[in-house]
């Protein structure tokens, strides 16, 4: 009974989302704040009508309901109750059907904590989010309907994928999902503002807090997907530049030129019209990401099977999405009142400066991305585009973008000294020159040990150059520590939020330089006894047994790691999953603070008792996680900030106030 | 207004200077990053230099594999020719004889295929999308393409040595 409840719930949200789009947008056209009105409440309608449709689901899969085809098709009884739970979102139409959710208690919270917002401005955006949620309810109504049934049901699951079983990938959709729409925030106050034909200080900082919440989401979320891969498919890799790994970071780039450029409209009200297209353009590419990762019709890692017409319906989507507000910005973007004027060596240059480099980025992986299909339709021939190209374009693009981090956070708006500031660098060039200096000497003198040293003096420059911007804005060891204190309590949030990320931005760039150039692999084939020696550790080999897991039959190998006068126990597996039965190899991995030793057992047992054997070495891959989590935590950090939680307060002092990133 | 005319035109010179960048660092990296996918029916009729890189994709015909201490060869078939292919170190997970693949690497001398990646998806009833194109060139294609859309929450590995 419950699927129909929940199927029904669904199918009416679609009408309310209508209605929540059409009516108060005819209200606002009128300037009829009873049609007005009626946004808010829709809001909070759908939200209850979808959320009841996802609990409907979810119970469904935790209760084994198979009478329904998602839950036959997606779960088993012997599946742990985390996986059943995740299994809601680890399948195409249950995982549209969390994109939703999200979406309505967005809206929702829209509605409810708009209060600040001018009534106008708050119906449109709530009507925006209302043709969003009903374009996507009706993806799922017309072509993904979780609540079908079969009858007679079948007595058992087909089961999860076994590598979705798995604590990484059960978070990392709805955290993706998180920051997707949320940038569809800032796309519908985007719309609205176009339609308003009004942007200012008030607009940006009812974006910022949407964008910023997205942003830290998206971040973690593409942390966990690098982590998951990392582990679970056993080739020590983190990043792959494949198509899917990059639908999700195309609009983390942008997103982040967003979330920077929109703190330019916020203080200097200049930048405007440049912001709105960056957010229509962010929540474009969240859109085009889904396509890409639903439709299936490029080759990756991580392919999802597909169905056409559901790729063509998300194409539509994204055409009218896409065509409807670029079209809306080409006729309305002209007449937005001019922002404030700036020198070239000024605070919001620098920030143009650092959103010319992200979206020129962007735009060079989206190319790579799409090339293969470019091509196919071109007749060119088929083709893929590798990691050397993305690699290629994206480093050089990177590396004066970091250099500018460095001093831009220093930089005074409409017009600052570059001299003044490199003065006040001059401790974090020494540090560079020091760090580049010991990481040679450790390393060598060959290309990649210049090139990984280069990548940690590049980090150094970051991270001296944030902690000296933020020791001096609190007068680290020049005032009496009280007053450093109170310094520290006053000083706003989001610039405590902009050093954690930027330090943090440091640290991953630490594990992607060290990582690439240090990491040590070691195949060969190993028969009980034997030892191989990766890195200073001994690793000896002392066989491979059956086990059995809970949903699996497993082959572990045990394996002990010796490096000075400790040893540690690795036991790598090959595991067969019984529903579906799948093989998967789970590597094991020693972690240091500062390294991990990864160990993978591979085919085998050959007649003479030999298994295959992966041993690498992979220096500074924790730093990537650290870096990763201390850039979502400094994007929450600043969230909350009581700028951000006051919606619209005085804009007085905006300008005379120290200056945030 | 003259300051502001300044202004669009410093915003105009660095955007330009920002897609000037973009479409070098393109150009060049397009040059070697470029990777071709042949059927194992297209690879004889190519004249690939030595060590082009290439991706190879077909079926790994039945009773073709055969490990020798960490290196594996075997055969992919487009159900016309076929390509014997060597490769050293673990294979994905899903790796099995009758599964369609794709490989990268490039062609020995000997005419035998060096990958240096294998990729196989995690899921059998999935395709690659190259890989099918390529059998149903060859006119053997008898799959209905609806076995491609049974299972949604696939995904497929890569080997990297």
């Amino acid at each position: 009974m419950n699927p129909e409840l929940g199927h029904f719930a669904l199918a009416l949200a679609l009408p309310v989302a209508l209605v929540q789009s059409i009516i108060p947008l005819i209200g606002a056209y009128r300037r009829d704040a009873a049609l007005m009105a009626v946004a808010g409440p829709a809001a909070l309608a759908q939200m209850l009508l979808i959320g009841a449709a996802f609990a409907a689901l979810t119970q469904a899969f935790i209760a084994s309901d198979f009478s329904v085809v998602n839950v036959y098709q997606n779960s088993h009884t012997s599946k742990p109750l985390l996986y059943k739970i995740s299994g809601v979102w680890g399948n195409h139409e249950g995982s549209l059907l969390l994109w939703v959710s999200i979406l309505a208690v967005f809206g929702a919270a829209v509605a409810a904590f708009g209060a600040g917002l001018p009534d106008r401005l708050k119906a449109r955006a709530l009507a925006v989010q209302g043709l969003i949620g009903a374009g996507f309810l009706a993806f799922i109504l017309f072509t993904s309907n979780p609540f079908l049934r079969i009858d007679p049901a079948p007595v058992q699951g087909m089961g999860l994928n076994p590598l979705l079983q798995d604590p990484g990938l059960a978070f990392h959709p709805p955290m993706l999902y998180l920051g997707y729409v949320g940038f569809s925030m800032a796309f519908s106050f985007a719309v609205a503002a176009l339609l308003e034909g009004r942007v200012d200080a008030a607009w940006a900082r009812w974006v910022r807090p949407w964008t910023l919440a997205a942003w830290s989401f998206l971040t973690v979320g593409i942390g966990l997907g690098s982590w998951w891969a990392y582990y679970e498919l056993g080739w020590g890799g983190w990043w792959f530049w494949d198509p899917v790994e990059n639908a999700s970071f195309i609009p983390w780039l942008t997103g982040t030129a967003l979330l920077h450029s929109a703190i330019v409209v916020e203080k200097r009200e200049a930048l405007k019209s440049w912001t709105i297209l960056l957010a229509i353009i962010t929540f474009s590419l969240s859109l085009l990401g889904t396509f890409l990762v639903r439709s299936g019709i490029l080759t990756s890692v991580h392919a999802f099977a597909a169905d056409p017409t559901r790729g063509v319906f998300v194409l539509m989507l994204l055409a009218l999405a896409v065509g409807g507000s670029l079209t809306l910005y080409a006729i309305r973007a002209p007449k937005l009142e001019p922002g404030g004027l700036f020198a070239p060596v000024s605070r919001e240059s620098g920030l143009l400066i650092n959103n010319l480099f992200l979206t020129t980025a962007a735009a060079t992986v989206l190319l790579g991305t799409l090339y293969p299909l470019i091509a196919e339709a071109l007749e060119l021939g088929k083709l893929s585009v590798g990691a050397p190209y993305f690699n290629t374009v994206f480093i050089p693009l990177m590396v004066p973008l970091v250099l500018l981090m460095g001093i831009g956070p220093m930089m005074a708006w409409k017009r600052s000294d570059l001299a003044g500031i490199l003065g006040r660098l001059k401790g974090a060039l020494a540090a560079v020159a020091i760090v580049f200096a010991i990481a040679l000497a450790l390393s060598g003198i060959a290309v990649v040990d210049i090139a990984g040293s280069a990548g940690i003096a590049l980090a150094t420059w970051l991270f001296s150059s944030s902690l000296i911007e933020w020791a001096g804005r609190v007068r680290l060891f020049k005032g009496a520590p009280s007053d450093v204190w109170r310094r520290i309590r006053s000083l706003p949030r989001a610039s405590h939020g902009m050093t954690v990320a930027h330090m943090g931005m440091a640290i991953l760039i630490v594990g992607v330089s060290g990582s690439s150039a240090w990491k040590q692999e070691n195949i060969l084939t190993m028969a009980a006894g034997e030892n191989v020696t990766v890195a200073g550790f001994e690793i000896t080999f002392n066989g491979a047994e059956l086990i059995q897991g809970p949903n699996y039959e497993s082959l572990q190998g045990s394996f002990s790691a010796k490096r000075g006068g400790s040893s540690v126990a690795l036991t790598p597996e090959r595991r067969v999953y019984d529903q579906p039965v799948q093989q998967t190899t789970e590597a094991a991995i020693h972690t240091t603070f500062w390294a991990d030793l990864y160990v993978v057992l591979g085919d085998g047992p050959t007649d003479d008792r030999r298994y295959v054997v992966r041993a690498y070495f992979e220096p500074f891959v924790p730093f990537l996680w650290y870096g990763i989590l201390m850039m979502g935590f400094g994007g929450l950090i600043s969230l909350s900030d009581r700028r951000h939680r006051i919606g619209a307060p005085r804009r007085a002092a905006a300008v005379a106030e120290p200056a945030k990133a | 207004m003259a300051k502001r005319k300044t202004q669009r035109l410093y915003f105009v010179l660095l955007g330009g200077l920002a897609v000037a960048t973009g479409i070098a660092l393109v150009l060049t990296a397009f040059e070697d990053s470029i990777v071709f996918f042949y059927s194992p029916s297209e690879i004889s009729q190519q004249s690939l230099s030595p060590g082009q890189r290439v991706r190879i994709g077909g079926l790994v015909e039945m009773g073709s594999v055969n490990a020798v201490g960490d290196t594996v060869s075997f055969t992919v078939t487009d159900t016309a020719e076929t390509l014997d292919v060597t490769y050293r170190g673990i294979l994905p997970d899903l790796f099995r004889e009758g599964q369609g693949i794709v490989a990268e690497g490039y062609v020995l001398a000997s005419g035998v295929f060096q990958a240096s990646d294998v990729l196989a998806k995690h899921d059998e009833t999935y395709m690659p999308p190259e890989v099918a194109d390529a059998i149903k060139a060859a006119g053997e294609w008898r799959g209905d393409d609806s076995a491609t859309t049974q299972k949604t929450a696939a995904t497929e590995s890569t080997a990297t040595p």
